[in-house]
């Protein structure tokens, strides 16, 4: 009896090996073959980021160490592009003030403009698709060269802004040609363009519980209170999403500026926005090193701005659901 | 009702006056345009009046042939590149979110965790070292660089979108299939793609409305006027004729529009869900 035992014992963990080994095996050609499905799917993306995105941002990273003209090789010059950016480019330093201008000057009063008028399409206003359309509508046309070519004329000389202020009286500069004033035409072409911050802030407005206003009002606060106590802080995760979208954009703007400035910047690189100068380093000068270098200086600006907005937003993002 | 306050007949319309001047305010640039490309050279710059006083189509007419080629040719070009630009996103792109939501395979996480990193990564950094490599390829002067970087799903942010809508898919419905023995192409083709409509019409229409709105590619990649697309063209124009012809600058500009538009009334309610989505920044 014990033999038999014995023999059923030994035999039952034999039969069970060769039974998982078999499971094992087709386990491992199951995974394989569901290896070999997902890589098949994943084909097309995976020939674009290495061929498009993760081998050119490497060739990127040294061609910025190097002087390229296209016509020959590469020449390595040891950060010499870095070193000219920073001491000796007066260039360089003007489009990155251009650009900081005009990103601290748009992204917030874009942001501004686009949070009232949510709050004043907010709720119990007819028509509000129309409007909503209408102030949607610039954002969607105002990337385009048509727009830019428009807005060339509107602030030009004899534009329209102009007829419009001999009408009271006043006489306009050429906004378009004067240093002083052409970025501002820029910015205000930025400002126009309110429309998709604000169907994201009627989308996060939506959110905030009617309930929390009545109460509120109940205990006698006005609407400035409100909007401080209630509204702000509820809308914080979405203000400080379309700040970090808005800013990024901001840094990478490019069309107007081409258009607006007749593709140099001018007049005297009022208008030299970044790209713009990183595009007339590239395709006009044939630098393609220095374009490169430039491209990875915008690269860590972008970073260093989307860090910052990051580490320090648990200081005034509220976010509803935090310690559940 | 407490918003009793808020709908008292004088501050709706209060409300609504200041709407209807900010709206008017917000168009008002869009109607010059179209009044001065109706109006004849020398009343554009000295009447406000947005009616024309006589309609007439001359710019339209003698702007459409202007350059050296006509907007016939810079039109069809456009459409091509954006039309195809369309296609190989929403084939790519689908593909790459039907593989990161759906299937399982080694490194997953990894290649999800590179897919978004690129979403971060300004165009700039790879700018200079990919006209290289399509100059080197002779595809400087074709369509090629605007058209194949979007079959090998580069615009990440598609696949985001796509991945973040597929997930939403019940999982019953595929295990369903592949218990009926459902090849994973059939069920991303048969199963995955009809139930994803919306998604893959947000996708095309504004992969349509950057392609066709597209400066820079164009710029970068396109030197010979045959290839031109409608941008070129009009900054072509403007280069062109400098300071004069307006009418028919207008007139052009005018048209280079009206596609955008016509999708955005069309599809209005697709574009304005896709942006409140938070995920589109125009």
């Amino acid at each position: 009896m014990a033999t038999v035992a014995d023999a059923t014992t030994i035999a039952a963990p034999g039969r069970s090996q060769s039974a998982a080994s078999g499971r094992a095996g087709s386990r491992l050609r199951r995974g394989m073959r569901r290896n070999a499905a997902g890589y098949l799917f994943l084909l097309p993306w995976l020939v674009g980021f290495f061929g498009l995105t993760l081998i050119p941002t490497i060739a990127s990273l040294y061609l910025s160490f190097t002087d390229y003209d296209l016509l020959t090789a590469p020449r390595w010059n040891s950060g010499e592009n870095y070193a000219y950016a920073f001491f000796q480019d007066g260039r360089f330093w003007s489009a990155l003030g251009v650009t900081f201008h005009y990103v601290v000057w748009s992204v917030p009063l874009k942001l501004i403009v686009a949070l009232a008028l949510a709050m004043a399409l907010d709720r119990g206003v007819r028509g509000i698709s129309v409007y909503r359309a209408i102030f949607y509508l610039p954002s969607l046309l105002g990337s385009s060269v048509a727009v830019a070519v428009l807005w060339r004329q509107i602030f030009g000389d004899a534009g329209v802004v102009n007829q419009l202020l001999v009408l009271v009286g006043l006489n306009g500069p050429s906004w378009i040609t004067h240093p002083d004033y052409a970025l501002w035409t820029l910015i205000a072409l930025a400002v126009w363009q309110f429309g998709s911050p604000m169907i994201i802030f009627l989308a996060g407005l939506r959110q905030i519980p009617q309930d929390l206003h009545e109460a509120a009002m109940m205990d006698g606060a006005g609407p400035v209170r409100r909007f401080l106590k209630i509204t702000l802080p509820l809308l914080a995760p979405v203000i400080f999403f379309n700040l970090v979208l808005q800013t990024i954009d901001a840094f990478k703007a490019f069309t107007p500026a081409f258009i607006v400035s007749g593709g140099n910047g001018s007049p005297i690189d009022s208008t030299l926005f970044y790209s713009l100068y990183l595009y007339i380093e590239a395709f006009a000068n044939f630098r393609m090193g220095y374009a490169a270098a430039l491209a990875w200086i915008l690269l860590v600006i972008i970073s260093a701005f989307t860090a910052l907005a990051f580490l320090t937003s648990r200081y005034w993002v509220y976010y509803e659901d935090e310690g559940r | 009702m407490s918003t009793a306050a808020a709908t008292s007949p004088t501050r709706q319309i209060v409300r609504h006056g200041l709407l209807i001047a900010a709206a008017l305010v917000m168009i008002y640039p869009l109607l010059w345009l179209i009044s001065s490309s109706l109006k004849p050279e020398n009343l554009i710059f000295n009447n406000l009046s947005l009616i024309p006083e006589k309609l007439q189509l001359d710019n339209y007419v003698e702007g459409w042939t202007a350059l050296r080629f006509s907007f016939t040719r810079f039109f069809i070009n456009s459409f091509l590149i954006a039309g195809l630009a369309v296609i190989g996103n929403l084939l790519a792109c689908s593909l790459t979110a039907f593989a990161f939501a759906r299937l399982n395979f080694r490194f997953k996480k990894f290649w999800f965790a590179l897919m978004l990193g690129t979403l971060m990564l300004p165009y700039h950094v790879t700018l200079v070292p990919q006209y290289i490599l399509f100059l080197h390829l002779g595809w400087v002067n074709t369509f090629l660089p605007l058209i194949v970087p979007k079959f090998l799903a580069v615009d990440s942010f598609f696949i985001f979108l796509m991945v973040q809508f597929f997930r939403g898919i019940p999982r019953e419905i595929d295990e369903a299939a592949i218990m009926d023995g459902c090849s994973p192409w059939r069920i991303y083709w048969r199963i995955m793609l009809p139930l994803s409509t919306p998604v893959l019409a947000t996708a095309a229409i504004f992969s349509f409305i950057w392609t066709y709105d597209d400066f820079l590619g164009p710029l970068i990649y396109l030197n010979d006027m045959r290839d031109y697309t409608v941008p070129l063209a009009l900054r072509a124009f403007v280069d062109a004729t400098g300071e004069s012809r307006f009418g028919q600058l207008f007139a052009m500009s005018t048209l280079s529009l009206i596609p955008v538009f016509f999708v955005f009334l069309a599809f209005q309610r697709l574009i304005i869900r896709g942006v409140a989505l938070g995920a589109l920044k125009r």
